[in-house]
């Protein structure tokens, strides 16, 4: 009862909502990049907003159902087929056992997310399934997807979900774009910055570098130096933090950043908007705009309250 | 506690940082150490951790949580910056770090001692000499991060203080005690990484499975010991 890799895809991960607690000991959070199409994955098909899923790259996996099982993707549009039956993102379908999962081209975003109703059996470290590539872990949990790799499913398919139920309201569908702009609040240096070098900041765009990955994407374009050289001793970075390395390039921390870090902090990415970023890839672009505290929290709050609704919509219409 | 030098600024929408000061200090790092050990033991809902760095407390918060829990704030950021304040209001508890002295034996003579030739090399030493005057200090462990497990600690004496190198190895190997400035530490994982190594231990700075995972915290004393 598992889905078995035929082909591993680039960087195919098994990811959750990651590990909080242990920043202390240096221990990152990870988990999945854009966790707002896990967690909706994961509510189509009636699982807790946290359980594991794969987090797919093009180009990317194939896999077998080796048992029958309800399913969403989320996220990415790879054009996922399913024997050869063309699936929609967002929308949960029902995967008979021998059943092949494909994704043919690269349509729009850079990571889907594939849960399976109940989720897999997978071990946990300090409570997530999160791969941590660094902590050297034996198996899945230290690496990415190999070839022949089999993920059991924890739970038994018990009726079929065909599809023709729950669609997500399109307000909770991200509108992923390669030149989002995405909204950020000042980080504490700043003001560091003289009004050139903030207009430098924020009324032009960027590239995202070839030479970005989960843990932080390197910007190309406007070179950006404090007003005055200065140095910070290291403290806590987070998740959507943007940097000013020593030469003037920008980089934003992503999922398995650093849990420290000493370069100016000008800028961090908002909750809400961290999907955007999540789903950007090499030569894509991005601008920065900044809001207040209060609005990126607002945004949030409102988020989270449409995401209510849905679950409950999903939950009625799993126990119908 | 002096109020007046202390900053708080956001990092992010589910985090705010406590900044005591801008410099390496004993005294600045214990109370980032005391108010990140006052926020684990005294939780408010929506807590999620806290994380003392060399001279600020960063606390992550979960911002629906906090919001729902204090109505009363126009802001979660303004909420947990209150309860910050308030903290910061009454003496912290100092004494409740006193940190362990850790032993950690090293081999200073091996292959994996890359630069310790060059340490002795740029200040007119020898091998033996920097290994004396490193092994006869006690560090003081100021904040863990970078790998799991890896610690800053210092103060390095300036007579073997010496700056990271120009190009980072592709590869330090596990356990090598290194030398960035002041600053010591040791690769608790393999890692690509810039620090001057002098030597290796075979402790185990980072169990995964331990309920601390690292063997070092914040606010430890560590004295190196060499071993053949």
């Amino acid at each position: 009862m598992s889905i078995l890799l035929q082909k591993p895809g680039i960087m195919t991960t098994v990811q959750d909502l990651g590990r909080t607690g242990s920043r202390r000991f240096g221990i990152n959070p990870g988990g999945a990049m854009d966790r707002t199409a896990a967690r909706l994955a994961n509510i189509l098909v009636g699982n807790a907003d946290g359980t594991a899923v794969l987090e797919i790259h093009f180009p990317s996996p194939q896999i077998v159902f080796e048992a029958d099982a309800a399913a969403a993707i989320g996220g990415a549009d790879f054009a996922p087929t399913l024997d050869s039956q063309t699936i929609e993102n967002w929308r949960p379908f029902f995967a008979k056992k021998d059943s092949v999962l494909k994704f043919s081209e690269k349509v729009a975003g850079n990571r889907a997310y594939l849960a399976v109703k109940g989720g897999f059996q997978l071990e946990k470290w300090l409570g997530s399934s999160s791969a941590n590539l660094s902590a050297g872990f034996d198996g899945i949990l230290g690496r990415r997807c190999e070839i022949g790799d089999r993920i059991v499913l924890a739970e038994k398919a018990t009726h079929h979900l065909d599809g023709q139920g729950v669609r997500i309201s399109n307000s909770l569908i991200p509108l992923y774009s390669s030149f989002p702009t995405v909204r950020i609040i000042r980080g504490a240096e700043f003001e560091y910055l003289n009004a050139a070098g903030k207009r430098l900041f924020l009324d032009h765009d960027f590239s995202i570098s070839n030479n970005s990955n989960r843990m932080g994407y390197r910007l190309t374009g406007n070179t950006i130096k404090l007003a005055k050289a200065r140095e910070f001793i290291s403290s806590a970075v987070s998740y959507g933090t943007i940097q000013i390395l020593p030469a003037g390039q920008l980089i934003v921390l992503m999922a398995d950043h650093q849990t420290a870090g000493g370069y100016p902090r000008i800028g961090h990415v908002i909750t809400r908007d961290m999907p955007l970023l999540a789903q950007l890839g090499g030569n894509d672009k991005v601008a920065f705009h900044m809001v207040k505290v209060k609005e990126a929290e607002d945004l949030a709050l409102e988020f989270e309250r449409e995401l209510n609704f849905l679950r409950i919509a999903c939950r009625f219409q799993a126990n119908r | 506690m002096n109020k007046g030098s202390v900053r708080i600024f956001s990092l992010g929408d589910s985090a705010l940082t406590i900044e005591f000061g801008n410099v390496v200090s004993e005294d600045l790092n214990r109370r980032a150490i005391a108010l990140a050990r006052y926020f684990q033991e005294n939780q408010f809902p929506g807590f999620v951790e806290s994380v003392p760095a060399y001279a600020s407390t960063s606390i992550f918060y979960d911002l629906m949580v906090v919001r729902s829990n204090f109505p009363e704030f126009e802001t979660a950021f303004a909420a947990v910056e209150h309860l910050a304040r308030h903290a910061l209001s009454k003496p912290l508890d100092l004494k409740a770090d006193k940190g362990r002295t850790v032993e950690i034996p090293v081999q200073f003579d091996l292959e994996g001692a890359f630069d310790l030739a060059f340490v002795a090399q740029s200040h007119g030493l020898s091998p033996n000499d920097v290994v004396k005057i490193f092994t006869e200090a006690s560090y003081r462990v100021y904040m863990i991060g970078f790998l799991p497990g890896f610690s800053y600690m210092g103060e390095v004496e300036k007579r073997i203080a010496t700056p990271r190198k120009e190009t980072p190895r592709l590869v330090v190997p596990r356990g090598s005690v290194g030398i960035a400035g002041k600053q010591t530490g040791v690769y608790s994982l393999e890692s690509p990484g810039g620090w001057q190594i002098i030597g290796r231990t075979d402790v185990e700075l980072f169990t995964p499975d331990a309920e601390s995972p690292s063997l070092l915290q914040s606010g430890d004393q560590v004295r190196f010991v060499a071993i053949r």
